[in-house]
């Protein structure tokens, strides 16, 4: 699932915003297709943001989080740190992605 | 509604569920409760307080209920976790944000809505829990199905 993922962050007065969006699916198991059968439930259950070896953030999704998520927060960092994005999803699916924040 | 029996009524449900699982890594029995009362008591640590020092940012009318853009904020110290509940979506918990002493008390994301709904956002702080409720009404629904 490389290239899942966009994720911006950027500094300003001690306070890193995070601005990340992500291509998923995210089926909430509800839906059926054009033959009626239901289509399985896919979601991105857990994203986490790590700085060095610390763990900064952790959002834990639903399927109530709609199609190709988009998610902010915010840490109290620097310029130049390197956030590194993960998420993994019900199907055992994952990425991650690094960036340096401006 | 009437915060008193908004709270009695999450009770009876409440109390079937173990009250340790608040804290395992992905809180599965929240994120299955088809009652938000029963989630929130899944995910509160005390009382639920209402608090205004909660900021809900959200559309007072989303025109497509598959994307619902939702911001919490809060001036609360010590802020632990953020959960958001959208009380009429068939399952409420949308997503909860564990926070840690490096995070500014601020989550965005966009979420599915079935219908016109109270958003709830739950907030741990200090270990105690705080909630702040905002009305989006919604013109297509967008839970699919």
């Amino acid at each position: 699932m490389a290239g899942s993922m966009r994720v911006r962050a950027k500094e300003k007065n001690g306070i890193v915003t995070v601005k990340a969006l992500i291509t998923h699916p995210m089926e909430t198991g509800l839906r059926k297709d054009e033959d009626g059968n239901i289509i399985p439930e896919h979601f991105i259950q857990e994203v986490t943001a790590t700085v060095g070896d610390k763990v900064v953030f952790t959002a834990n999704w639903g399927t109530g989080v709609s199609k190709n998520p988009y998610l902010s927060f915010k840490y109290k960092g620097s310029k130049g740190d390197i956030v590194t994005l993960s998420w993994t999803d019900n199907d055992g699916h994952s990425d991650s992605l690094e960036a340096e924040v401006k | 509604m009437d915060r008193r029996t908004f709270l009695t009524a999450g009770l009876g449900l409440g109390t079937l569920c173990v009250a340790g699982s608040v804290q395992a890594a992905w809180p599965k029995e929240a994120f299955e409760a088809q009652e938000s009362n029963a989630l929130i008591d899944m995910l509160t640590s005390s009382k639920l307080a209402p608090s205004d020092a909660i900021t809900i940012t959200a559309p007072d009318i989303a025109e497509n209920g598959a994307v619902v853009p939702i911001s919490v904020s809060t001036t609360l110290e010590d802020v632990t976790r953020i959960s958001i509940v959208v009380e009429q979506n068939p399952l409420p918990l949308t997503s909860t944000y564990d926070l840690t002493a490096d995070s500014v008390p601020y989550v965005s994301t966009r979420v599915k809505m079935l219908k016109t709904s109270n958003v709830v956002a739950l907030v741990e702080a200090g270990g105690k829990s705080y909630s702040g409720v905002r009305e989006v009404k919604v013109t297509i629904g967008g839970c699919g199905g």
